[in-house]
C-alpha cells in the first residue's frame, strides 16, 4: 500500500520532470529538470529494494554527471534556445505519426507480453551493497576489471580533447 | 523496508517549507523601496563593465570531468570495502588490478599537466 | 513492541521537529561562538551588548535578517535566483536526518533510537538504521553543490559567477578525497549503517584506549577527511569562493536579507553535519562513560556526542582565527596531488593489514 502510493508519487515527479525537460527553453532549466528525473528515478530504485543502486544513482548521476552538465552550461554561457516556426512544423508533421507508431508498438507489446510476465513486487527485492559486492567481485569480475580500462580511456579522452587548443 | 526512508521525505518537505516560509514571512513585514543604484550588479561602486555572462576558462571543465571519472572509481570501491572481510586476499588482488590501471591514468594526467592550475 | 504506521509517522515528525529546532539553534550559537572566539584570538571582546556575554546576539541577528530589505536585482534569472538558497538550505538540513545521535531511548512506552531514520530491531531490541545511511549522506552532500552553482549563475554578476565556479570546482575536487577517506573505515566496519559503525567502536583496549577507528590505524584517513571537510564547507583556509579581498562575497554577493541568511545557515549546518560524521566514523560516536540513574544514562551519550561536535566547531573557528587563505592553484594541487594519492595509499595499507590478519 505505502509502496504503491510512494511509487505513484515518484513516478509522477519523474514523468513531470522529463516533460518539463523538453518544454523548457533555457538549458539550465532543462538540466535542473533532468536532476529531478534522476532523483525520482533513484527513489523508484529504492522502492524496488535496490538500495545501493539508488544511492549510486544520486551520487553519480544527480551529483556528478549533472554537475558536469551545469558546469558546461555555465562555462559556455549557453543562452535560451531559439525556436523557429519551420522547425516546429517539421516536428508536427513527423512527430504525430511517430508518436502514434510508438503508442501502437507499446500497446502491442503490452497486450502480447504484459500478463505473461511476473509482476515485480515492490519492496521485496533485496539489492543491498553486500549483494552487489558479491556479484561484482565474483561472477562479474571480468566486466568489472574491464570497466577500469573504460574509465582510463575516458580520462585520456577528456584531457586530450580539453587541452587540444593550448 | 521503504517505510524506513519515509522520515527522510518528510524531513525534505519540512526543511523546504522552513526556507520558503521564512522568505514568505519576511516578504510580508520587511520594507521594500528599491532604486536604480541599489539594484545594480555589485562592482565596488563603479558602473558595471560588460556582461557577466562570458566564457570562462576550460580548467573548470577539466576538473569537473576528472571528478566524474574518479567519483565512479570511488563508488566501485564502496561495495568492495564493505565486502572486503569476506573477499580476503583475492579481493585485494582484484582491486589492485582495477586501481593499478586507474593509477596509470592518474600518473598520465599528472605528467600531461592536467592537474596544474595556472 | 512493533509500532503501527500512525505511531511511526508521529514519532518521526516529533523527532524531525526537535532535530530541526536543535540544528538551527546550534547554527545560530556556532555563529556566536565564532565571533566570540575569533574576537578573543584577535584581542577583541566579540559581541557583548545584547544580553549577558552577547548571548542574545543570534536572536538579534535573526530578527535583523527578517526585517531587512530584500533586493532582487532586475538582471537575475528570477526563478533560479529564489530557488537556489532554498535548495542549499534544504540539502544542508536534510543530511542531519541520517545522523544517529545516541542509542535507543524509552519514553512514553515507545522505544526509539535518537536518530530520525532509526528504528528498533524488534528481534534484538537494539537500534538499527537504514543500510546505506552513509551513502545517502554523500548523495545529499553532492546535491548541495547545485545551491551554490545556481546562485552564482543566476545572479548575473561577475563576482558571483566566479565565486560559484570556484566553489563548485573545489567542492567536487575534495569530494573525491572525502569519499576515498571513508573507504578505510568501511573496510574495518563492513557496513554503511552509521548506527552499526558506532556500535562497533564501543569498548576499550586494556581499559583505557577506546576502540575508536582513529586508533585502529585510520589516523591518516581522519586527517584527510578533516581537510576535505574544511574544503567541502568552504571554510578557512579553503574559503577561496568567498575570498573577500578578490571576490567581495563570492556566490552570494547579490543576495540580501533572508536569502543571504539561508546560505549562511546552510554553511553552518554543513559544518555541523561533517563534524557529526567525523565523530561517528572516527571518534566513536556517542561512546563514553555512562553511569548514574536511568535519566542520566539516557542523556549522557547525547552529551558525549555533543561534546565532540563542540570540539570540532572550536577547531573550525581556531583554524579560521589562525591560518591565512590558500591560493587557488595551491588548493587544487593540495586536493588532487596530495590528498588523493594519500587516500589511495591509506586504502591499500588498511586492506593489506586486514587481509593479513584474516
Amino acid at each position: 500500500m505505502l509502496e504503491t502510493v510512494l511509487f505513484l508519487i515518484f513516478a509522477a515527479i519523474c514523468v513531470g520532470g522529463a516533460i518539463n525537460l523538453l518544454a523548457q527553453k533555457h538549458p539550465i532549466s532543462s538540466a535542473l529538470s533532468l536532476i529531478v528525473v534522476m532523483g525520482s528515478l533513484a527513489m523508484v530504485y529504492l522502492l524496488l529494494g535496490a538500495e545501493f543502486v539508488a544511492a549510486v544513482q544520486i551520487i553519480i548521476y544527480a551529483g556528478a554527471i549533472m554537475v558536469l552538465f551545469v558546469f558546461v552550461i555555465m562555462l559556455l554561457n549557453a543562452g535560451e534556445e531559439e525556436r523557429s516556426a519551420t522547425g516546429s512544423r517539421v516536428a508536427m508533421v513527423l512527430g504525430v505519426p511517430g508518436l502514434l507508431a510508438a503508442a501502437v508498438t507499446t500497446g502491442w507489446v503490452l497486450t502480447r507480453h504484459g500478463p505473461a510476465s511476473t509482476p515485480v513486487v515492490l519492496g521485496e527485492f533485496h539489492g543491498s551493497a553486500h549483494a552487489i559486492g558479491r556479484l561484482l567481485f565474483h561472477e562479474f569480475l571480468l566486466p568489472f576489471e574491464v570497466t577500469s580500462v573504460l574509465i582510463l580511456v575516458a580520462i585520456m579522452g577528456a584531457v586530450v580533447l580539453a587541452r587540444r587548443g593550448e | 523496508m521503504p517505510q524506513n526512508y519515509v522520515p527522510i521525505f518528510i524531513f525534505l518537505l519540512i526543511a523546504f517549507l522552513i526556507g520558503a516560509g521564512t522568505v514568505l514571512v519576511a516578504s510580508l513585514i520587511r520594507p521594500n523601496n528599491p532604486d536604480k543604484v541599489k539594484l545594480m550588479p555589485y562592482e565596488c561602486g563603479i558602473d558595471p563593465v560588460d556582461s557577466a555572462r562570458k566564457r570562462y576558462t576550460v580548467r573548470f571543465y577539466i576538473v569537473a570531468i576528472l571528478f566524474v571519472v574518479f567519483d565512479v572509481e570511488t563508488v566501485f570501491l564502496f561495495p568492495w570495502a564493505v565486502q572486503f572481510k569476506l573477499l580476503g586476499l583475492f579481493g585485494f588482488v582484484e582491486m589492485m588490478v582495477f586501481l593499478g590501471i586507474l593509477i596509470v591514468g592518474y600518473i598520465w594526467i599528472w605528467k600531461k599537466g592536467a592537474l596544474e592550475w595556472i | 513492541m512493533p509500532m503501527n504506521a500512525g505511531t511511526f509517522i508521529l514519532v518521526a515528525v516529533v523527532k524531525i521537529v526537535i532535530a530541526v529546532f536543535v540544528l538551527l539553534t546550534a547554527c545560530a550559537y556556532t555563529v556566536w561562538l565564532e565571533r566570540k572566539v575569533v574576537g578573543h584570538i584577535q584581542n577583541r571582546w566579540g559581541p557583548t551588548r545584547v544580553g549577558p556575554f552577547g548571548l542574545l546576539q543570534p536572536l538579534a541577528d535573526g530578527l535583523k535578517f527578517i526585517l531587512k530589505e530584500d533586493l532582487t536585482p532586475p538582471y537575475v534569472n528570477r526563478t533560479i535566483y529564489i530557488l537556489a538558497p532554498m535548495l542549499a538550505l534544504t540539502m544542508a538540513l536534510t543530511s542531519i536526518a541520517l545522523i544517529p545521535v545516541g542509542p535507543v531511548i524509552h519514553a512514553f512506552g515507545i522505544s526509539t533510537p535518537i536518530q530520525i531514520t532509526g528504528v528498533v530491531n524488534s528481534a534484538t531490541g537494539r537500534g538499527a538504521d537504514i543500510n546505506i545511511g552513509l551513502l545517502i549522506i554523500l548523495g545529499i552532500t553532492s546535491l548541495g553543490v547545485y545551491g551554490i552553482a545556481l546562485a552564482g549563475w543566476s545572479s548575473n554578476s561577475k563576482y558571483s559567477l566566479l565565486g560559484a565556479l570556484r566553489a563548485s570546482a573545489q567542492m567536487v575536487s575534495y569530494e573525491i578525497a572525502l569519499g576515498l577517506s571513508l573507504v578505510g573505515v568501511l573496510i574495518l566496519s563492513g557496513t554503511f549503517s552509521l548506527h552499526a559503525i558506532v556500535e562497533m567502536q564501543q569498548g576499550t583496549w586494556f581499559g583505557f584506549i577506546p576502540k575508536w577507528n582513529i586508533f585502529r590505524g585510520q589516523i591518516f584517513a581522519f586527517f584527510i577527511y578533516l581537510m576535505a571537510a574544511f574544503a567541502e564547507t568552504n571554510r578557512v583556509p579553503f574559503d577561496l569562493p568567498e575570498a573577500e579581498s578578490e571576490l567581495v562575497a563570492g556566490y552570494h554577493t547579490e543576495y540580501s536579507a533572508m536569502k543571504f541568511a539561508m546560505f549562511f545557515v546552510a554553511e553552518y549546518a554543513n559544518m555541523i553535519t561533517v563534524a557529526c560524521l567525523a565523530s561517528i566514523l572516527f571518534l566513536g560516536g556517542w561512546s563514553g562513560p555512562v553511569f548514574g540513574p536511568a535519566i542520566l544514562q539516557a542523556l549522557l551519550p547525547v552529551f558525549w556526542f555533543a561534546l565532540r561536535i563542540v570540539f570540532f566547531m572550536f577547531v573550525y573557528i581556531w583554524v579560521r582565527g589562525t591560518l591565512p587563505r590558500f591560493r587557488y592553484d595551491q588548493l587544487m594541487g593540495f586536493g588532487w596531488k596530495f590528498l588523493f594519492p594519500l587516500a589511495l595509499a591509506n586504502i591499500l595499507i588498511t586492506a593489506l593489514v586486514v587481509a593479513w590478519r584474516a
